[in-house]
């Protein structure tokens, strides 16, 4: 018997929905989070019926953030997926995302739903749970007890590296909490100066409460299908077509770690920007959606993913700003609509999508999950089907 | 056979099931690190199981419908896991029903003997549109008292008619453990 390999269809994002995000989300439980955002995606999508037109079902978590052990189990119900091929990453959305992409791509699955939620309101010892994710046995009992100290001495490692002042920083918060103004997702848009940012009091030196994003609650869906579905529903002008995606990690030891530096999200985006073909990234995209949920993020972000070697000197000029040469976080950023936990990556790239939705062409959207991980995820999207 | 060892030529190991470290044997373990994790969360009930609380508190046992395929869900859910809708409208279900399952615990997860082992088990609440030889019903997980050992061995427990033993009111918080536990309704001729 001859089995044909299955063809490889393009992949498209055909709905978003997203509830929140909010400092706090007291009404709804994380199971009713995630509720609200699958309905909204999948009205998006012009899917009639979840139960009978989503072939799998993916969950973007982490049992600590959640409070409960083998979470995964929680999430099939609020989103269709009782009953259905479901299956949990534990890790950033787009890493779920990649996940989805690759079920796509094989021929066997047509619709696949990525779900990823946020309620750190409900950790009560936020930094206990920080804690955890460090060594046990050498690096906990000498942790300070603010973990943001771990992004500062990236900051400060690559500040020396690039030759970047805290003033710079400081032009990476006033750039994204202004444009944020425009992003009703915004918690904590403001109309500030990077004078304001410099005021601000400090956290862990060079980081002041400005530099760093607020943990939010949220609930985020994404839909994707192949290209075949995307005829067959006729969204063909609501479809978002994933040009490459890529993901990796570096190592999990702290100090052997390329401090200062991201290879985690040199890995992801040279595998994105290469499936997508794109040789002359600064060229040939209209803008990037990037991490900055510490300020310093954005700049390293931009030199590890090739798009520039000077982001220092290009965040000086305006290269990155709103009609600049290549628009960063038009979205306004975490700095903006804040740290949704593992739905971070998600929330970024339906922002992303919308973007393109609006005004049509070709997007970088890169997630670091954070700290005190190395690992990364970058996605090409494209309005062109 | 040839690959066996003569009993003379190997010995009996001396302790082959392992053993016990005592408190101060385990503590001169080089590299043994007590950690006790900060972890504390509150729990945000949401909207369902929040009216859920709430009625309990006022001896009522509530349940959501699917205006779609009208399944109720106890304890009620904010929508339809099967029609993906939501369950709007809240019902109040009846605090009696029939023992599903039932099991003894005896020992806790870390090994010691329970003073009093404890029954726990699924009640199939009686609620309507449901027949009974359904594997999916409205019901609670919850403990049982006055109820023997001897009943759940044999398997008289299974199908036994049961009540909520609810706390009294003043000692109601809004909590699962407002009641006490299900226990056997003589009137409907239980063992």
């Amino acid at each position: 018997m001859v089995h044909l390999m299955p063809s490889r269809p393009r992949v498209a994002i055909i709905g978003v929905g997203v509830y929140g995000p909010k400092h706090t989300i007291p009404e709804l439980s994380f199971r009713e989070l995630a509720f609200e955002a699958a309905l909204r995606a999948y009205r998006d999508a012009g899917i009639d019926d979840p139960r009978r037109d989503i072939d799998a079902f993916i969950g973007c978590q982490e049992d600590f953030w959640e409070g409960i052990a083998i979470a995964d189990e929680f999430i099939p119900e609020p989103i269709g997926g009782v009953l259905r091929p479901t299956f949990t990453v534990s890790g950033d959305g787009l890493q779920g995302v990649a996940q989805a992409y690759m079920l796509i791509r094989t021929g066997y699955f047509d619709v696949v739903s990525v779900e990823a939620h946020a309620k750190p309101s409900d950790i009560r010892t936020f930094d206990g749970i920080m804690e955890l994710a460090f060594d046990p046995n050498y690096l906990r009992p000498v942790v300070p007890p603010n973990y943001h100290f771990y992004a500062a001495l990236e900051a400060k490692a690559f500040m020396e590296l690039a030759g970047a002042t805290r003033e710079d920083l400081a032009l990476v918060v006033a750039k994204n909490k202004n444009i944020g103004l425009l992003n009703p997702r915004s918690i904590s848009a403001a109309p500030v100066s990077p004078c304001d940012v410099l005021e601000a009091p400090m956290v862990s030196d060079p980081l002041t409460a400005m530099d760093i994003a607020d943990p939010v609650d949220v609930g985020v869906v994404v839909v994707l299908a192949s290209d075949d579905t995307v005829s067959r529903l006729g969204v063909e002008d609501r479809a978002v077509w994933i040009e490459g995606i890529g993901y990796g990690t570096e190592t999990g030891s702290f100090e052997r770690h390329e401090i200062g530096r991201a290879p985690s999200v040199r890995l992801a985006s040279a595998r994105a920007l290469g499936e997508a073909g794109i040789s002359n990234a600064f060229n040939e995209l209209d803008f990037i959606e990037t991490d900055d949920r510490y300020s310093f993020f954005e700049p390293l972000t931009l030199f590890e993913a090739g798009i520039t070697q000077d982001p220092i000197k290009d965040l000086r000029e305006g290269t990155f700003d709103p009609g600049g040469p290549l628009p960063v976080n038009l979205s306004g950023g975490s700095l903006s609509w804040g740290w949704p936990l593992e739905a971070t990556g998600l929330l970024r790239l339906v922002h992303a999508i919308e973007f393109i939705r609006r005004n049509g062409g070709k997007g970088l959207a890169i997630s670091w999950r954070g700290i005190p991980t190395y690992t990364s995820s970058a996605i090409v999207v494209s309005g062109e089907g | 056979m040839g690959s066996f060892q003569t009993k003379s030529k190997v010995s009996k190991p001396q302790n082959p099931g392992g053993h016990g470290l005592k408190e101060n044997e385990l503590w001169q373990l080089s590299g043994l690190i007590e950690y006790r994790p900060r972890a504390k969360y509150d729990f945000s009930a949401g909207q369902a199981l929040g009216i859920f609380l709430e009625k309990l508190k006022e001896g009522k046992i509530v349940g959501s419908r699917c205006p779609r395929c009208g399944r109720i869900y106890v304890p009620p859910r904010s929508y339809c896991e099967y029609c993906l809708v939501p369950t709007i409208e809240i019902v109040e279900v009846p605090d009696t029903g029939t023992v599903h399952t039932a099991v003894i615990s005896y020992i806790r997860t870390t090994r010691e003997r329970m003073e009093k082992p404890e029954i726990v088990g699924i009640i199939r609440l009686d609620v309507p549109g449901y027949s009974t030889n359904e594997y999916e019903f409205a019901g609670l997980f919850h403990r049982l008292c006055g109820v023997t050992p001897e009943d759940v061995i044999s398997g008289n427990v299974i199908g036994m008619k049961v009540r909520a033993k609810w706390k009294p009111p003043e000692k109601r918080k809004g909590s699962i453990l407002d009641i006490e536990c299900f226990e056997p309704l003589p009137a409907y001729g239980n063992p």
